[in-house]
Parts: C-alpha cells; structure tokens; sequence
C-alpha cells in the first residue's frame, strides 16, 4: 500500500515542482498525471504497484469536489448579478459543443471507409 | 469544533449517495446536493466559510492524488488511443476549443465579467483539473467547481438525447464528443447507452483536461 501511495505523491510533488520552478501555468498535479502515465508507457514503474491505491482516489474523487464547491457562498453576490451570463454561457456552450464535436469526428471516421 | 468541516461533508455526502443509490436520477446528483445543502447550513448557522474549511481542506487537498492516479485509466486505454488515433486527436483539439470559445464569448457577449469569463473557460473538463486551471488562469475555482458539475448534469441528463436529435451514430464519435462537453458525468451515461463509447468518452475526458490545462492559460491571453 505505502509503495502506491509513495508513487502517487512522489509524481505530484514533482509536478508541482517543476510547475512552480518553471512558473509554468499548469496545474502541478497534471504535470504529475503526464509523468506518471509516460512513467507507467515506458515500464519504469509497474502498474500492479500503484493500480489500487490509484484506483481508491479516482473512486473517491467526488467527495473532494464538495468543499471547493461550498466556496461559491462566499460570491453570491456575484453570481447573483451574473446569473445571465453564466447560464445561458453553459447551455449554449454546452449543446453547440456536443453537437459540433459529434460531428466533427463522425465526419474524421466516414472519410476512412 | 474543528472536525465539523469534514463531518458535515462526509455525513451529507453519505445521505445524499444513499438516495442517489436508490433513485438514479440526474437531479438527484448527489455532489450538487451537497454543496447546496452545506452552503445552505452554513449561510442559516453564519458559520464562516473558513471555519467550515479548517478541516474540509483535507478532502480538497486530496484531488492532487486524485489527478495523478487519472495516469492509470490513461494508461489502461491506450490500446484505444492508438485503435483511434486520428479521431481522438482531431477531436480533443475541435471540441477542447469550441468548448472554451464558446462559453467565453457567450458569457462576454452577455456582460459577463473578466472573473466569470476565466471561470467558466474550463467547464467542459473533469472538476478535478478544471479547480486546478482556473485558480491558475485567474478565474474563481469555486464558482468553476458548480459550473463543471452543472455541464456534467446537462450531458448526463440531455446528452444522448442531443446525439440522438443530431443524428450522430458513429459510436466514436458520439463518446468522443460526450467526454469532451461534459467529463465524467457525462461518461457515466453514456457507458450505459454503448461500450465503446463509454470508453472513448472517458478517455476523451482525461485527454481534454490535459490540453485545456495546457493550452488554455496561453489561449486566454488573446481572448482577453
């Protein structure tokens, strides 16, 4: 168990590392999953040692959404006045997004036959 | 009083999964739920959002793991990344785009204000990187988190029904499109409606939030 978890911390300490010595505007913790998945391409590190206690994080994620989420609360204010904006963004954004990206790649997949 | 934080969100959390486990219906999403319930408690009781966080921070703290163990489906899946290389490629690029050009200029259009039009950039990609992103771009990481879940809702309640009104049959492609417009909300519908596409969307999930987060602090700059 502590071998997976070493694993996992040892890649995010790196990224956010490398993010924070480069000043780069990446996320620490996506450099860390870039590393570890090239770590994993190219056999340097097994997957069977770091599989489960990887597997427990991503299971568990959801709960972790909740305490940044409550954050909102304090810019309700905000939100309040930009309730227009900020709804009719994501509907929009999001049915164009689908339906465009469907397709788009279904077009890609009918060129090949 | 320190452990209330962590206790409110664990309890509610559970409560709300319960009736989820029983009625899975998408506005009974039980990470909405929640932090509607506790922001709720917290504005009636006038207990400080800081207070509540003294403790709620571990579980915060622990979406970095999070976003690293995402190595391990990536890696899992790379037998279909290679199977669909040139869809996956071309696909994360139009759709990762569209998704944040769309919502930005909608909101700008619409008098959206700077803070909000960074917030709301990242929300097609898993809530877990799209925290990440928008603290870094200078958007409101909490205001990001709901609107993240909000566009996973949308797809996991809508989305098969919009590829199906649009014609859409590629399996591919309908996957594809799925994990790039509404993450792992969205995958976790879809995976039900065909195999295939359920394990394109969750890649196409992973993969968006690596290129949004690597192209959209320098993409923004223009925008501004």
């Amino acid at each position: 168990m502590y071998k997976g978890l070493a694993i996992v911390f040892g890649f995010l300490f790196i990224g956010e590392g490398i993010s924070e010595l480069l000043h780069l505007p990446i996320p620490g913790n996506v450099i860390g999953m870039i590393l570890l998945t090239l770590a994993l391409i190219s056999k340097l590190i097994d997957i069977s040692d770091v599989e489960r206690e990887a597997e427990f994080f991503i299971k568990n994620m959801s709960v972790m959404f909740i305490p940044p989420g409550v954050g909102v609360i304090t810019y309700w204010g905000l939100i309040k006045a930009q309730l227009v904006p900020i709804f009719v963004a994501l509907v929009v954004s999001f049915a164009l997004t689908l339906v465009l990206t469907a397709n788009f790649v279904e077009m890609l997949s009918g060129g090949e036959k | 009083m320190n452990s209330l934080g962590i206790f409110i969100t664990i309890g509610t959390f559970y409560l709300f999964s319960k009736i989820y486990e029983k009625r899975k219906a998408f506005y009974l999403n039980p990470v909405l739920l929640s932090i509607i319930t506790i922001a709720l408690f917290l504005h009636i009781t006038e207990i400080k959002y800081e207070t509540y966080m003294e403790s709620a921070q571990i579980l915060s703290f622990l979406l970095g793991p999070a976003v690293v163990s995402l190595a391990i489906p990536l890696y899992k899946q790379r037998e279909i990344i290679k199977a669909y290389s040139k869809q996956i490629f071309f696909g994360i690029i139009f759709g990762g785009v569209l998704a944040i050009l769309s919502a930005f200029y909608v909101a700008k259009i619409l008098g959206g204000t700077p803070e909000v039009l960074l917030s709301i950039a990242p929300k097609s990609i898993t809530t877990a990187i799209a925290i990440g992103v928008s603290e870094k771009i200078g958007g409101i990481p909490a205001l990001t988190a709901v609107l993240v879940i909000l566009t996973g809702i949308l797809g996991n309640a809508v989305g098969i029904e919009i590829l199906n009104i649009s014609k859409v049959k590629d399996k591919v492609a309908r996957g594809l499109a799925m994990g790039v417009t509404s993450h792992g909300l969205g995958t976790a519908r879809i995976i039900l409606d065909d195999e295939l596409s359920g394990a394109v969307s969750g890649l196409a999930m992973a993969l968006n939030g690596i290129f949004t987060s690597l192209i959209l602090p320098y993409l923004i700059k223009f925008l501004k």
